[in-house]
Protein backbone atom coordinates (compact mmCIF):
# COMPACT_ATOMS: atom_id res chain seq x y z
CA UNK A 1 0.00 0.00 0.00
CA UNK A 2 2.68 2.43 1.22
CA UNK A 3 5.12 1.47 -1.99
CA UNK A 4 1.86 2.15 -4.46
CA UNK A 5 1.14 5.19 -2.63
CA UNK A 6 5.08 6.23 -2.90
CA UNK A 7 5.11 5.50 -6.87
CA UNK A 8 1.92 7.44 -7.89
CA UNK A 9 2.12 10.34 -5.82
CA UNK A 10 5.42 12.03 -4.92
CA UNK A 11 5.98 13.40 -1.43
CA UNK A 12 6.49 17.02 -1.03
CA UNK A 13 10.61 16.28 -0.13
CA UNK A 14 10.36 14.56 -4.05
CA UNK A 15 8.97 16.82 -5.56
CA UNK A 16 10.82 19.91 -3.97
CA UNK A 17 14.20 17.67 -4.48
CA UNK A 18 13.14 17.56 -8.66
CA UNK A 19 12.00 21.16 -8.63
CA UNK A 20 15.22 22.56 -7.03
CA UNK A 21 16.95 20.30 -9.47
CA UNK A 22 15.37 21.99 -12.59
CA UNK A 23 16.16 25.13 -10.55
CA UNK A 24 19.84 24.82 -10.93
CA UNK A 25 19.56 23.93 -14.73
CA UNK A 26 17.59 27.06 -15.37
CA UNK A 27 19.63 29.23 -13.06
CA UNK A 28 23.09 28.00 -15.02
CA UNK A 29 21.70 28.77 -18.16
CA UNK A 30 20.02 31.70 -16.98
CA UNK A 31 24.11 32.42 -15.84
CA UNK A 32 25.61 32.37 -18.72
CA UNK A 33 23.01 33.88 -21.19
CA UNK A 34 23.13 36.68 -18.69
CA UNK A 35 27.01 36.32 -18.43
CA UNK A 36 27.38 36.77 -22.29
CA UNK A 37 24.96 39.33 -22.45
CA UNK A 38 27.38 41.54 -20.26
CA UNK A 39 30.76 40.34 -22.56
CA UNK A 40 29.15 41.83 -25.68
CA UNK A 41 27.33 44.68 -24.16
CA UNK A 42 29.84 47.44 -24.62
CA UNK A 43 29.23 46.86 -28.14
CA UNK A 44 26.04 47.74 -28.00
CA UNK A 45 25.65 50.95 -25.11
CA UNK A 46 27.78 53.51 -24.01
CA UNK A 47 30.45 51.87 -21.68
CA UNK A 48 29.92 54.49 -18.80
CA UNK A 49 26.14 53.61 -18.60
CA UNK A 50 26.87 50.06 -18.12
CA UNK A 51 29.78 50.17 -15.56
CA UNK A 52 27.38 52.24 -13.42
CA UNK A 53 24.73 49.93 -14.07
CA UNK A 54 26.75 47.09 -12.58
CA UNK A 55 28.76 49.41 -9.87
CA UNK A 56 24.92 49.88 -8.56
CA UNK A 57 23.38 46.41 -9.15
CA UNK A 58 26.38 45.08 -6.88
CA UNK A 59 25.52 47.58 -4.09
CA UNK A 60 21.83 46.52 -4.18
CA UNK A 61 23.08 42.85 -3.94
CA UNK A 62 25.46 44.00 -1.17
CA UNK A 63 22.59 45.45 0.59
CA UNK A 64 20.03 42.87 0.05
CA UNK A 65 22.48 40.39 1.77
CA UNK A 66 21.50 42.29 4.80
CA UNK A 67 18.01 43.13 4.13
CA UNK A 68 17.03 39.97 2.29
CA UNK A 69 19.28 37.28 3.82
CA UNK A 70 19.29 38.68 7.48
CA UNK A 71 16.40 40.73 7.76
CA UNK A 72 18.15 44.10 8.41
CA UNK A 73 16.76 46.95 6.95
CA UNK A 74 19.45 49.50 6.97
CA UNK A 75 18.80 53.36 6.21
CA UNK A 76 22.70 53.92 6.22
CA UNK A 77 24.33 52.06 3.09
CA UNK A 78 24.78 55.68 2.09
CA UNK A 79 27.90 55.90 4.29
CA UNK A 80 29.77 52.06 2.87
CA UNK A 81 29.31 52.99 -0.65
CA UNK A 82 30.02 57.13 -0.73
CA UNK A 83 32.86 56.62 2.26
CA UNK A 84 34.58 53.88 0.36
CA UNK A 85 34.48 56.42 -3.02
CA UNK A 86 36.37 58.93 -0.98
CA UNK A 87 38.32 56.58 0.55
CA UNK A 88 39.74 55.11 -3.04
CA UNK A 89 39.86 58.45 -4.24
CA UNK A 90 42.10 59.90 -2.18
CA UNK A 91 44.08 56.41 -1.75
CA UNK A 92 44.49 57.07 -5.42
CA UNK A 93 44.85 60.54 -5.83
CA UNK A 94 47.20 61.48 -2.80
CA UNK A 95 48.69 58.73 -2.29
CA UNK A 96 49.13 57.11 -5.62
CA UNK A 97 47.85 53.70 -5.07
CA UNK A 98 47.73 51.71 -7.72
CA UNK A 99 43.56 51.05 -9.01
CA UNK A 100 43.61 47.34 -7.35
CA UNK A 101 44.83 48.36 -4.08
CA UNK A 102 43.27 51.73 -4.05
CA UNK A 103 39.80 49.66 -4.42
CA UNK A 104 40.96 47.56 -1.28
CA UNK A 105 41.58 50.72 0.78
CA UNK A 106 37.64 51.83 0.03
CA UNK A 107 36.36 48.09 0.72
CA UNK A 108 38.84 47.51 4.26
CA UNK A 109 37.42 51.71 5.06
CA UNK A 110 33.92 50.47 4.09
CA UNK A 111 34.59 47.34 6.56
CA UNK A 112 35.39 49.41 9.53
CA UNK A 113 32.81 51.63 9.12
CA UNK A 114 30.70 48.96 8.61
CA UNK A 115 31.60 47.12 11.89
CA UNK A 116 31.15 50.56 13.92
CA UNK A 117 28.07 51.31 12.61
CA UNK A 118 27.01 47.73 13.05
CA UNK A 119 27.80 47.01 16.34
CA UNK A 120 26.35 50.44 17.37
CA UNK A 121 22.81 49.61 15.60
CA UNK A 122 22.60 45.62 15.79
CA UNK A 123 21.46 45.76 19.79
CA UNK A 124 18.22 47.46 18.26
CA UNK A 125 15.76 45.82 15.75
CA UNK A 126 12.90 46.99 13.36
CA UNK A 127 12.36 50.77 12.77
CA UNK A 128 14.91 51.67 15.80
CA UNK A 129 17.54 49.30 13.77
CA UNK A 130 16.89 51.64 10.68
CA UNK A 131 16.77 54.95 12.51
CA UNK A 132 20.64 54.58 14.73
CA UNK A 133 22.03 53.48 10.89
CA UNK A 134 20.26 56.91 9.47
CA UNK A 135 21.73 58.97 12.19
CA UNK A 136 24.49 57.55 11.81
CA UNK A 137 24.91 57.88 8.33
CA UNK A 138 23.80 61.75 8.90
CA UNK A 139 26.91 62.15 11.31
CA UNK A 140 29.19 60.24 8.93
CA UNK A 141 27.73 62.99 6.03
CA UNK A 142 27.89 65.89 7.88
CA UNK A 143 32.17 64.72 8.67
CA UNK A 144 32.22 64.44 4.81
CA UNK A 145 31.09 67.71 4.11
CA UNK A 146 33.76 68.94 6.93
CA UNK A 147 36.84 67.31 6.59
CA UNK A 148 39.61 68.37 4.63
CA UNK A 149 40.49 65.42 2.47
CA UNK A 150 37.28 65.07 1.01
CA UNK A 151 36.88 68.49 -0.17
CA UNK A 152 33.74 69.65 0.82
CA UNK A 153 30.89 70.50 -1.77
CA UNK A 154 33.68 69.99 -4.78
CA UNK A 155 34.64 66.23 -3.64
CA UNK A 156 37.22 65.03 -5.21
CA UNK A 157 37.89 65.58 -8.71
CA UNK A 158 40.16 64.13 -11.31
CA UNK A 159 40.98 61.07 -9.90
CA UNK A 160 43.41 59.31 -12.25
CA UNK A 161 42.13 55.75 -12.99
CA UNK A 162 45.87 54.68 -13.56
CA UNK A 163 47.24 50.99 -15.11
CA UNK A 164 45.58 47.99 -13.37
CA UNK A 165 48.75 45.25 -12.37
CA UNK A 166 50.68 48.07 -13.41
CA UNK A 167 50.24 47.15 -16.90
CA UNK A 168 46.57 47.49 -18.07
CA UNK A 169 45.99 50.89 -18.88
CA UNK A 170 42.34 52.18 -17.39
CA UNK A 171 41.76 54.50 -19.02
CA UNK A 172 40.14 52.96 -22.09
CA UNK A 173 36.87 52.40 -21.48
CA UNK A 174 37.20 49.27 -22.65
CA UNK A 175 39.64 47.72 -20.19
CA UNK A 176 37.64 49.69 -17.35
CA UNK A 177 34.52 47.77 -18.62
CA UNK A 178 35.99 44.60 -18.17
CA UNK A 179 37.13 45.44 -14.98
CA UNK A 180 34.24 46.61 -13.45
CA UNK A 181 32.40 43.42 -15.32
CA UNK A 182 35.19 41.40 -12.77
CA UNK A 183 34.83 43.25 -9.85
CA UNK A 184 30.79 42.67 -10.24
CA UNK A 185 30.95 39.01 -11.35
CA UNK A 186 33.91 38.72 -8.31
CA UNK A 187 31.17 40.03 -5.64
CA UNK A 188 28.11 38.39 -7.03
CA UNK A 189 29.98 34.87 -6.04
CA UNK A 190 31.40 36.54 -2.99
CA UNK A 191 27.42 36.99 -2.03
CA UNK A 192 26.43 33.53 -3.21
CA UNK A 193 29.13 31.82 -1.49
CA UNK A 194 28.34 33.73 2.05
CA UNK A 195 24.75 32.55 1.88
CA UNK A 196 25.27 29.28 0.73
CA UNK A 197 27.49 28.71 3.60
CA UNK A 198 27.72 26.95 7.17
CA UNK A 199 27.34 31.02 8.34
CA UNK A 200 25.09 31.52 5.62
CA UNK A 201 22.88 28.44 7.50
CA UNK A 202 23.14 30.42 10.72
CA UNK A 203 21.43 33.56 9.13
CA UNK A 204 18.86 31.72 7.68
CA UNK A 205 18.06 29.99 11.02
CA UNK A 206 17.91 33.33 12.53
CA UNK A 207 15.94 34.83 9.92
CA UNK A 208 13.27 31.45 10.41
CA UNK A 209 13.11 31.80 14.26
CA UNK A 210 15.49 33.81 16.39
CA UNK A 211 14.37 32.51 20.01
CA UNK A 212 15.71 29.44 19.21
CA UNK A 213 18.68 30.14 17.69
CA UNK A 214 19.48 31.54 20.71
CA UNK A 215 18.73 28.54 23.15
CA UNK A 216 20.90 26.70 20.46
CA UNK A 217 23.84 28.76 21.78
CA UNK A 218 24.16 31.24 18.34
CA UNK A 219 24.97 34.87 19.96
CA UNK A 220 22.51 36.00 17.40
CA UNK A 221 24.04 39.49 17.77
CA UNK A 222 27.58 38.97 16.54
CA UNK A 223 25.96 36.70 13.37
CA UNK A 224 24.06 39.73 12.59
CA UNK A 225 27.24 41.47 13.28
CA UNK A 226 29.03 39.49 10.36
CA UNK A 227 26.52 40.10 7.86
CA UNK A 228 26.07 43.44 8.20
CA UNK A 229 30.01 43.65 7.75
CA UNK A 230 30.55 41.74 5.00
CA UNK A 231 27.38 44.13 3.42
CA UNK A 232 29.46 47.13 3.92
CA UNK A 233 32.52 45.80 2.53
CA UNK A 234 30.52 44.95 -0.61
CA UNK A 235 28.88 48.05 -0.78
CA UNK A 236 32.54 49.58 -0.90
CA UNK A 237 33.84 47.64 -3.32
CA UNK A 238 31.18 49.53 -5.42
CA UNK A 239 31.36 52.02 -4.23
CA UNK A 240 35.29 52.62 -4.83
CA UNK A 241 34.68 51.08 -8.36
CA UNK A 242 32.39 53.90 -9.43
CA UNK A 243 35.10 56.77 -8.17
CA UNK A 244 37.11 55.03 -10.31
CA UNK A 245 34.45 54.84 -13.08
CA UNK A 246 33.84 58.27 -12.47
CA UNK A 247 37.08 59.74 -11.26
CA UNK A 248 35.34 61.69 -8.76
CA UNK A 249 34.43 60.89 -5.20
CA UNK A 250 31.46 63.34 -3.94
CA UNK A 251 28.85 64.49 -1.45
CA UNK A 252 26.11 62.64 -3.38
CA UNK A 253 27.05 59.05 -2.93
CA UNK A 254 26.77 59.50 0.86
CA UNK A 255 23.39 61.70 1.23
CA UNK A 256 20.76 59.92 2.52
CA UNK A 257 19.11 59.87 -0.93
CA UNK A 258 21.39 56.91 -1.45
CA UNK A 259 20.58 54.86 0.96
CA UNK A 260 17.09 55.15 0.11
CA UNK A 261 17.71 54.97 -3.64
CA UNK A 262 19.16 50.87 -3.05
CA UNK A 263 16.62 50.41 -0.83
CA UNK A 264 14.44 50.82 -4.01
CA UNK A 265 16.64 49.13 -6.26
CA UNK A 266 15.99 46.39 -3.50
CA UNK A 267 12.64 46.17 -3.44
CA UNK A 268 11.57 46.76 -7.23
CA UNK A 269 14.16 43.98 -7.80
CA UNK A 270 12.91 41.49 -5.43
CA UNK A 271 13.99 41.55 -1.61
CA UNK A 272 15.76 37.76 -0.94
CA UNK A 273 15.92 36.75 -4.76
CA UNK A 274 20.43 36.68 -5.57
CA UNK A 275 19.49 38.45 -8.89
CA UNK A 276 16.56 40.44 -8.31
CA UNK A 277 18.53 43.66 -7.01
CA UNK A 278 20.44 43.65 -10.14
CA UNK A 279 17.46 43.90 -12.09
CA UNK A 280 16.30 46.53 -9.45
CA UNK A 281 19.58 48.81 -9.75
CA UNK A 282 18.94 48.32 -13.75
CA UNK A 283 15.48 49.61 -13.98
CA UNK A 284 15.90 52.50 -11.94
CA UNK A 285 19.73 53.78 -13.42
CA UNK A 286 17.90 53.23 -17.00
CA UNK A 287 15.06 55.74 -15.86
CA UNK A 288 17.63 58.40 -14.62
CA UNK A 289 19.59 57.74 -17.39
CA UNK A 290 16.97 58.87 -19.87
CA UNK A 291 14.95 61.11 -17.38
CA UNK A 292 17.82 63.14 -16.84
CA UNK A 293 17.88 64.60 -20.34
CA UNK A 294 13.86 65.35 -19.89
CA UNK A 295 12.55 68.73 -18.10
CA UNK A 296 10.99 65.74 -16.66
CA UNK A 297 11.59 65.08 -13.07
CA UNK A 298 12.79 61.69 -12.12
CA UNK A 299 11.87 61.98 -8.53
CA UNK A 300 8.42 61.80 -9.44
CA UNK A 301 8.88 58.81 -12.09
CA UNK A 302 10.79 57.05 -9.57
CA UNK A 303 8.43 58.09 -6.61
CA UNK A 304 5.63 56.63 -8.71
CA UNK A 305 7.25 53.35 -10.32
CA UNK A 306 7.74 52.57 -6.20
CA UNK A 307 4.30 53.44 -5.49
CA UNK A 308 3.37 51.13 -8.34
CA UNK A 309 5.63 48.04 -6.94
CA UNK A 310 4.56 47.73 -3.48
CA UNK A 311 0.86 48.32 -4.79
CA UNK A 312 1.45 45.42 -7.34
CA UNK A 313 3.70 43.46 -6.99
CA UNK A 314 5.16 43.39 -3.91
CA UNK A 315 7.62 40.68 -4.45
CA UNK A 316 9.57 42.83 -7.13
CA UNK A 317 10.25 42.34 -10.08
CA UNK A 318 12.29 38.86 -9.78
CA UNK A 319 10.21 38.04 -6.91
CA UNK A 320 6.71 38.35 -9.05
CA UNK A 321 8.55 36.17 -11.86
CA UNK A 322 9.65 33.67 -9.78
CA UNK A 323 6.17 32.99 -8.15
CA UNK A 324 4.72 33.31 -11.69
CA UNK A 325 3.49 30.15 -13.53
CA UNK A 326 6.27 30.49 -16.06
CA UNK A 327 9.13 30.47 -12.97
CA UNK A 328 7.34 28.05 -11.10
CA UNK A 329 6.96 25.55 -14.57
CA UNK A 330 11.28 27.03 -14.86
CA UNK A 331 11.64 25.16 -10.93
CA UNK A 332 11.94 28.36 -8.86
CA UNK A 333 10.34 29.15 -5.37
CA UNK A 334 9.47 32.23 -4.20
CA UNK A 335 9.45 32.24 0.03
CA UNK A 336 9.34 35.19 2.38
CA UNK B 1 6.25 3.03 39.58
CA UNK B 2 8.06 5.88 40.70
CA UNK B 3 10.20 4.70 43.13
CA UNK B 4 11.45 1.45 41.58
CA UNK B 5 12.58 3.51 38.36
CA UNK B 6 14.50 5.99 40.66
CA UNK B 7 16.45 2.74 42.34
CA UNK B 8 18.40 1.83 39.31
CA UNK B 9 19.50 4.91 38.72
CA UNK B 10 23.19 6.41 39.81
CA UNK B 11 23.25 8.78 42.67
CA UNK B 12 22.00 12.20 41.87
CA UNK B 13 23.39 15.07 41.96
CA UNK B 14 22.18 18.79 41.45
CA UNK B 15 23.27 20.70 38.35
CA UNK B 16 20.87 23.53 38.49
CA UNK B 17 19.59 24.99 41.44
CA UNK B 18 17.19 28.24 41.98
CA UNK B 19 17.30 30.53 45.18
CA UNK B 20 14.55 32.82 46.14
CA UNK B 21 13.57 33.04 42.41
CA UNK B 22 11.25 36.00 41.76
CA UNK B 23 9.82 37.68 38.62
CA UNK B 24 7.64 41.00 38.86
CA UNK B 25 5.94 42.44 35.96
CA UNK B 26 5.38 45.73 37.43
CA UNK B 27 3.06 45.22 40.03
CA UNK B 28 2.01 41.63 39.35
CA UNK B 29 4.41 38.96 41.02
CA UNK B 30 4.35 36.22 38.15
CA UNK B 31 7.32 34.08 40.05
CA UNK B 32 7.68 34.58 44.10
CA UNK B 33 10.93 32.99 45.71
CA UNK B 34 10.95 29.65 43.85
CA UNK B 35 13.68 27.33 45.16
CA UNK B 36 14.40 24.73 42.74
CA UNK B 37 17.42 21.84 42.58
CA UNK B 38 17.45 19.55 39.73
CA UNK B 39 19.14 16.72 39.66
CA UNK B 40 21.40 14.80 37.48
CA UNK B 41 20.02 11.56 36.18
CA UNK B 42 16.24 12.68 37.26
CA UNK B 43 13.56 13.88 35.45
CA UNK B 44 11.70 16.45 37.24
CA UNK B 45 8.29 17.78 36.08
CA UNK B 46 6.99 21.18 36.98
CA UNK B 47 3.42 21.11 36.82
CA UNK B 48 0.59 23.65 38.14
CA UNK B 49 -2.52 25.21 36.77
CA UNK B 50 -2.57 27.83 34.09
CA UNK B 51 -1.12 30.99 34.50
CA UNK B 52 0.73 29.28 37.57
CA UNK B 53 4.40 30.78 36.50
CA UNK B 54 5.74 27.24 35.05
CA UNK B 55 7.00 28.97 31.62
CA UNK B 56 8.23 32.01 33.39
CA UNK B 57 10.64 30.11 35.62
CA UNK B 58 11.53 28.20 32.42
CA UNK B 59 12.07 32.00 30.99
CA UNK B 60 14.09 32.72 34.53
CA UNK B 61 16.49 29.64 34.36
CA UNK B 62 17.30 29.97 30.71
CA UNK B 63 17.94 33.75 31.30
CA UNK B 64 15.34 35.05 28.17
CA UNK B 65 13.80 36.53 31.50
CA UNK B 66 16.46 38.54 34.27
CA UNK B 67 15.16 37.79 37.14
CA UNK B 68 14.04 40.75 39.92
CA UNK B 69 15.60 38.69 42.85
CA UNK B 70 16.95 35.42 43.45
CA UNK B 71 20.11 33.86 41.97
CA UNK B 72 20.50 30.67 39.35
CA UNK B 73 23.61 27.93 39.52
CA UNK B 74 24.93 25.59 37.12
CA UNK B 75 27.03 23.30 37.73
CA UNK B 76 28.26 25.13 40.36
CA UNK B 77 28.41 28.35 38.25
CA UNK B 78 26.42 31.62 39.17
CA UNK B 79 24.21 32.12 35.87
CA UNK B 80 22.32 35.11 37.76
CA UNK B 81 23.48 37.61 34.98
CA UNK B 82 24.73 35.16 31.95
CA UNK B 83 23.26 35.97 28.46
CA UNK B 84 21.15 33.51 27.42
CA UNK B 85 23.18 31.96 24.62
CA UNK B 86 25.84 31.66 26.76
CA UNK B 87 23.68 29.66 29.24
CA UNK B 88 23.18 27.26 26.47
CA UNK B 89 26.27 27.01 25.38
CA UNK B 90 27.04 26.07 29.59
CA UNK B 91 25.14 23.08 28.66
CA UNK B 92 21.84 24.11 29.47
CA UNK B 93 19.17 23.87 26.44
CA UNK B 94 15.39 24.55 26.39
CA UNK B 95 12.42 23.93 24.63
CA UNK B 96 9.33 26.21 23.75
CA UNK B 97 5.38 26.13 24.88
CA UNK B 98 5.39 26.83 20.76
CA UNK B 99 7.21 24.67 18.86
CA UNK B 100 10.58 26.00 17.79
CA UNK B 101 11.91 24.92 14.66
CA UNK B 102 13.42 26.02 11.82
CA UNK B 103 9.87 26.13 9.05
CA UNK B 104 11.76 26.81 5.73
CA UNK B 105 14.22 24.06 6.96
CA UNK B 106 14.32 20.57 5.98
CA UNK B 107 14.20 18.21 8.95
CA UNK B 108 17.53 17.26 8.50
CA UNK B 109 18.94 20.72 8.27
CA UNK B 110 16.80 21.73 11.30
CA UNK B 111 19.03 19.02 12.99
CA UNK B 112 22.15 20.21 11.30
CA UNK B 113 21.81 24.16 12.60
CA UNK B 114 21.98 22.77 16.03
CA UNK B 115 25.14 20.33 15.37
CA UNK B 116 26.87 23.16 13.32
CA UNK B 117 27.88 25.14 16.48
CA UNK B 118 29.45 22.56 18.87
CA UNK B 119 31.04 21.46 15.67
CA UNK B 120 32.56 24.31 15.05
CA UNK B 121 31.37 24.93 11.61
CA UNK B 122 28.84 27.88 11.93
CA UNK B 123 30.91 31.01 11.13
CA UNK B 124 32.80 29.49 8.11
CA UNK B 125 31.14 31.78 4.98
CA UNK B 126 33.72 30.86 2.81
CA UNK B 127 32.96 27.27 2.50
CA UNK B 128 30.39 25.29 0.43
CA UNK B 129 27.15 24.74 2.13
CA UNK B 130 27.99 20.75 1.55
CA UNK B 131 31.32 21.23 3.63
CA UNK B 132 27.69 20.09 6.42
CA UNK B 133 27.78 16.67 5.02
CA UNK B 134 29.91 15.43 7.93
CA UNK B 135 27.54 16.17 10.25
CA UNK B 136 24.65 13.91 8.08
CA UNK B 137 25.69 10.66 10.32
CA UNK B 138 25.40 12.35 13.74
CA UNK B 139 22.40 13.53 12.49
CA UNK B 140 20.49 10.82 10.87
CA UNK B 141 20.94 9.18 13.98
CA UNK B 142 19.22 11.28 16.03
CA UNK B 143 16.32 11.93 13.68
CA UNK B 144 16.38 7.75 13.62
CA UNK B 145 16.37 7.96 17.69
CA UNK B 146 12.71 9.88 17.48
CA UNK B 147 11.31 8.13 14.57
CA UNK B 148 11.39 10.85 12.21
CA UNK B 149 13.70 9.20 9.29
CA UNK B 150 10.96 8.64 7.00
CA UNK B 151 10.52 12.73 7.09
CA UNK B 152 14.22 13.39 6.82
CA UNK B 153 13.95 15.55 3.52
CA UNK B 154 10.44 17.43 4.70
CA UNK B 155 10.77 21.13 5.33
CA UNK B 156 9.69 21.09 8.61
CA UNK B 157 6.29 23.13 8.09
CA UNK B 158 4.79 20.44 6.38
CA UNK B 159 4.96 18.16 9.63
CA UNK B 160 2.23 17.68 11.43
CA UNK B 161 1.96 19.27 15.32
CA UNK B 162 3.06 16.42 17.21
CA UNK B 163 6.19 15.54 14.52
CA UNK B 164 7.37 19.18 14.70
CA UNK B 165 7.80 18.96 18.68
CA UNK B 166 9.63 15.48 18.03
CA UNK B 167 12.12 17.11 15.58
CA UNK B 168 12.77 19.92 18.11
CA UNK B 169 13.49 17.23 21.30
CA UNK B 170 16.18 15.86 18.35
CA UNK B 171 17.57 19.48 18.12
CA UNK B 172 18.08 19.68 21.36
CA UNK B 173 19.25 16.22 21.55
CA UNK B 174 22.15 17.31 19.06
CA UNK B 175 23.52 19.93 21.61
CA UNK B 176 23.97 17.05 23.97
CA UNK B 177 23.19 19.54 26.84
CA UNK B 178 23.88 18.58 30.18
CA UNK B 179 20.30 20.17 31.30
CA UNK B 180 17.45 19.84 29.54
CA UNK B 181 14.42 21.79 29.90
CA UNK B 182 11.21 20.61 27.92
CA UNK B 183 8.55 22.98 28.10
CA UNK B 184 5.32 21.09 27.80
CA UNK B 185 7.11 18.50 24.98
CA UNK B 186 3.53 16.47 25.05
CA UNK B 187 1.60 19.16 23.88
CA UNK B 188 -0.59 18.22 21.39
CA UNK B 189 0.63 15.26 20.18
CA UNK B 190 -0.74 11.84 19.05
CA UNK B 191 -1.06 8.77 22.06
CA UNK B 192 1.76 7.58 19.37
CA UNK B 193 4.39 10.55 19.72
CA UNK B 194 3.72 10.99 23.31
CA UNK B 195 4.74 6.51 23.71
CA UNK B 196 7.82 7.37 21.70
CA UNK B 197 8.71 10.65 23.51
CA UNK B 198 7.96 9.39 26.75
CA UNK B 199 10.47 7.14 26.10
CA UNK B 200 13.27 9.18 24.17
CA UNK B 201 13.01 11.01 27.93
CA UNK B 202 13.41 8.35 30.03
CA UNK B 203 16.62 7.06 27.76
CA UNK B 204 18.42 10.65 28.21
CA UNK B 205 17.48 10.94 31.48
CA UNK B 206 20.01 8.52 32.55
CA UNK B 207 23.26 10.76 31.62
CA UNK B 208 21.69 14.30 31.67
CA UNK B 209 18.83 16.38 34.22
CA UNK B 210 15.83 16.91 32.65
CA UNK B 211 13.24 19.59 33.83
CA UNK B 212 9.90 19.40 32.17
CA UNK B 213 6.63 21.71 32.08
CA UNK B 214 4.36 18.78 31.98
CA UNK B 215 -0.44 19.22 31.85
CA UNK B 216 -0.10 14.90 31.04
CA UNK B 217 -0.07 13.79 34.42
CA UNK B 218 -0.30 9.94 33.14
CA UNK B 219 3.12 11.18 31.59
CA UNK B 220 4.47 12.40 34.93
CA UNK B 221 3.68 9.44 36.86
CA UNK B 222 5.30 7.61 34.59
CA UNK B 223 9.12 9.16 34.00
CA UNK B 224 8.80 11.49 36.40
CA UNK B 225 10.95 11.08 39.71
CA UNK B 226 10.03 14.43 41.25
CA UNK B 227 7.09 16.94 40.80
CA UNK B 228 7.10 20.33 42.01
CA UNK B 229 3.71 22.14 41.99
CA UNK B 230 3.73 25.48 41.28
CA UNK B 231 0.72 27.99 42.18
CA UNK B 232 0.39 31.61 41.54
CA UNK B 233 4.07 31.99 41.68
CA UNK B 234 4.60 29.80 44.72
CA UNK B 235 5.77 26.42 45.24
CA UNK B 236 2.76 24.69 46.71
CA UNK B 237 4.22 21.22 47.13
CA UNK B 238 7.08 18.94 46.39
CA UNK B 239 7.75 15.32 46.42
CA UNK B 240 7.69 12.25 44.01
CA UNK B 241 4.48 11.92 42.17
CA UNK B 242 2.76 9.40 44.45
CA UNK B 243 3.57 12.17 47.75
CA UNK B 244 2.20 15.14 45.75
CA UNK B 245 -1.11 13.47 44.36
CA UNK B 246 -2.30 12.98 48.25
CA UNK B 247 -1.49 16.16 49.16
CA UNK B 248 -5.10 17.83 49.82
CA UNK B 249 -3.72 21.35 48.65
CA UNK B 250 -2.68 20.03 45.45
CA UNK B 251 -5.92 18.23 45.18
CA UNK B 252 -7.40 21.13 45.71
CA UNK B 253 -5.72 23.96 43.32
CA UNK B 254 -6.55 20.59 40.51
CA UNK B 255 -9.71 20.54 41.85
CA UNK B 256 -9.44 17.38 42.55
CA UNK B 257 -10.35 16.52 38.99
CA UNK B 258 -7.35 13.88 37.38
CA UNK B 259 -5.51 10.83 39.30
CA UNK B 260 -3.11 8.87 37.80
Amino acid sequence: MTDMSDTSVKSPAGQRAERSATASMTYAAFLIAGLAFLVVAPAFFYPIFLMKLLCFALFACAFNLLLGYTGLLSFGHATFFGGAAYFTAHAVKEWGFPPELGVLAGVVGAALLGLVMGYVAIRRQGIYFAMITLALSQMFFFFCLQAEFTQGEDGIQQVPRGHLFGFIDLNSSTNMYYFVLAVFVIGMVIIWRFINSPFGMILKSIRENEARAISLGYSVARYKLGAFVMSAALAGLAGGVKALVFQFATLTDVAWQMSGEVILMTLLGGIGTLIGPIFGAGLVVTLQNYLATSDFPVTIITGVVFMICVLVFRRGIVGEFYASWIGRKLGFEYRR
Amino acid sequence: MAVSATAMLEEPRVVLSARGLTKHFGAFAAVKNVDLDIHHARVHALIGPNGAGKTTVFNLLTKFLQPTAGSITLLGTDITRTAPDKVARMGLVRSFQISAVFPHLSVLDNVRVALQRPNGLSTQFWLPTSALDRLNDRADELIEAVGLKRERNALAADLSYGRKRVLEIATTLALDPKVLLLDEPMAGMGQEDIGTVSGIIREVAKTRAVLMVEHNLSVVANICHHVTVLQRGEILAEGDYAAVSQDERVRLAYMGSEEA
